[in-house]
């Protein structure tokens, strides 16, 4: 892979190398490098979230754990908790039968069906989530846990699905047939062969979901139940009131599930390149 | 032979219809209703008539070509290392790519928040270099929010490149570098047409995430510079016209729409076509 090319020397081929070198790797800095410091400011000592900070402490993750100060912060987290499990509850359940049984079906079916099934990725959430406070309002029902719950159900739905689908379609569908002709039930087969096959997709697309659930404004924003402050917007609020550093150590928390994320991911993704 | 089973699957197809289609819908039904009980494209006429809501329409639609174009510049260099990094630096790139793009919202706009705020590095270096009196924000800044969605739209281009690039046809660049191509003409004659359908894939993605991105825009673009999404909310938030809200998110389904749709007819295109 790594094969060294030999350039002619000349001004093109300098420029070229600075060009590929130099800006690719200050663009690369550009792209993590907020990430960084936002990661350095949680462990920030002073009051302030000046940059650069002043010293390194974890008063910022303590502050975090304190039950009187945080309370509010705390509530918030666990309306938003409970909303991302139960999203990944019913995504679970409706999505990774619908891919499995697609994957398996017509061919021209499954691609006429899954642009649709795709489209919430690509509609922006603000839209649909209007949409659905307006539909919600015509038929005189308020918002509430339910209203966020379906509402996320949808717009992450998709998440999952390409996960499964992707698994599904690369598994061979002769294990199964090999499977039924020896005689095990149509629920066993599905147990011990169809539904290993697949997990590793239902986790990722569930880690998927659980996490944007977690973040989402868009939807939430609308569809909430007014009475309950979820995470997302229990944070900004702090943040456009003070820069508060707690909101750092928050920071700090969601990239370590992140990072936690993509290496979850790589190693699913690393097993079956191979 | 097992029988195809399709029943599992409609539970999700109905609740889609159901709960995604079903209220969109009705979203396009009453933004065709006037104010004063008429049906028809009234609210577009209004909307269209009125100065500042062309001025923000307009606005929003060029936030979101220049983020695009920025991106694509900024994304250049690191698509073309990426070509000729090894293994190890690949795996790094990726990584680098793939995670701000999995941090939350919030961990991204806190970040440009300390970055961009007045005690930022970026105030602070702009001072030191004596470009001017004292360190400044550029927070609720045109250009400070540009920047900010620069770089938390950039992997929606890389990851579609990426994807693709690991298949472009090496032995191309090595004819042309044979018959005497530079290193520049030979990687823009040979890579770069046969990643372009990624690009336009990642373009489509890049400018509908900038034009809706009603997070960003309101905290690090402020009250003062207004978009859309924030011009949505406003109506429904605020005045309660349903009507017009409606109008207004149809208008933004319908700009990204065309662009999408230029970008789609675009990568039929023969020439790109014959790459693909």
């Amino acid at each position: 892979m790594a094969e060294k090319r030999t350039l002619e020397p000349g001004f093109g081929a300098w420029s070229y190398r600075i060009f590929v070198w130099g800006g690719g790797l200050l663009m690369l800095a550009y792209l993590v490098l907020p990430i960084c410091v936002a990661l350095l400011m949680s462990f920030n000592s002073g009051a302030t979230l000046a940059f650069p900070p002043k010293g390194l402490s974890l008063r910022w993750y303590a502050a975090l754990l304190d039950p009187v100060k945080s309370a509010p912060l705390h509530l918030a987290a666990l309306n938003s908790l409970k909303v991302a499990l139960a999203t990944v509850v019913v995504v679970t359940l409706i999505t990774a039968p619908a891919a499995l049984a697609l994957a398996r079906g017509p061919r021209r079916l499954t691609s006429t069906v899954e642009p649709v099934l795709l489209a919430p990725l690509v509609l922006p959430a603000l839209v649909y989530s209007l949409s659905a406070l307006l539909a919600l309002s015509l038929l005189g029902l308020g918002t509430s846990f339910w209203t966020i719950l379906i509402g996320h159900s949808m717009v992450f739905a998709p998440l999952m699905f390409r996960t499964v689908l992707g698994l599904a379609q690369r598994q061979s569908v002769s294990l199964e047939e090999a499977s039924a002709t020896l005689g095990a039930s149509r629920l066993r087969t599905f147990v011990r062969v169809s539904l290993p096959g697949i997990l590793p997709g239902v986790f990722a697309g569930a880690f998927l979901v659980f996490m944007q659930s977690l973040d989402n404004v868009d939807v939430t924003l609308f569809l909430g139940n007014p009475g309950q402050t979820m995470l997302p917007m229990r944070l900004f609020a702090m943040l456009e009131e003070s820069l508060d550093g707690r909101v750092a150590a928050v920071s700090g928390l969601l990239i370590l599930a992140a990072a936690l994320l993509l290496i979850t991911l790589q190693r699913f993704g690393g097993r079956d390149a191979r | 032979m097992i029988r195809k089973n399709l029943i599992p699957a409609w539970p999700l197809i109905l609740a889609m219809v159901l709960f995604f289609t079903g209220p969109l819908v009705l979203l396009f039904g009453i933004s065709l209703r006037g104010p004063d009980g008429s049906w028809g494209f009234g609210n577009f006429a209004t909307f269209l008539s009125d100065g500042f809501s062309r001025k923000v329409l307009f606005d929003t639609l060029w936030l979101g070509l220049r983020v695009t174009a920025l991106v694509s510049l900024v994304c250049l260099p690191l698509v073309m290392l990426y070509w000729h990094a090894g293994r190890r630096m690949r795996g790094l790139i990726l990584i680098g790519t793939l995670l701000p793009m999995l941090t939350s919202n919030v961990v991204r706009t806190f970040a440009w928040v300390v970055l961009l705020g007045r005690n930022g590095p970026i105030g602070q270096s702009l001072a030191g270099l004596g470009l001017v009196e004292r360190p400044i924000s550029m927070l609720y800044t045109e250009p400070g929010l540009i920047i900010a969605l620069v770089q938390i739209e950039m992997p929606f281009l890389l990851l579609p490149v990426f994807a693709v690039i690991n298949r472009a046809d090496r032995a191309t660049l090595d004819a042309a570098e044979t018959i005497g191509a530079g290193p520049w003409r030979a990687w823009f004659t040979t890579i770069l047409p046969q990643i372009l359908p990624a690009v336009l894939a990642g373009w489509v993605l890049v400018f509908a995430g900038a034009t809706t991105s009603y997070v960003t825009q309101s905290v690090i673009g402020g009250a003062r510079l207004i978009f859309l999404p924030q011009y949505v909310y406003r109506q429904v938030g605020v005045l309660f016209q349903w009507p017009m809200a409606a109008t207004i998110s149809i208008l933004l389904l319908a700009s990204t729409g065309l662009v999408m749709l230029a970008l789609a007819l675009l990568s039929r295109n023969e020439r790109l076509q014959a790459h693909g």
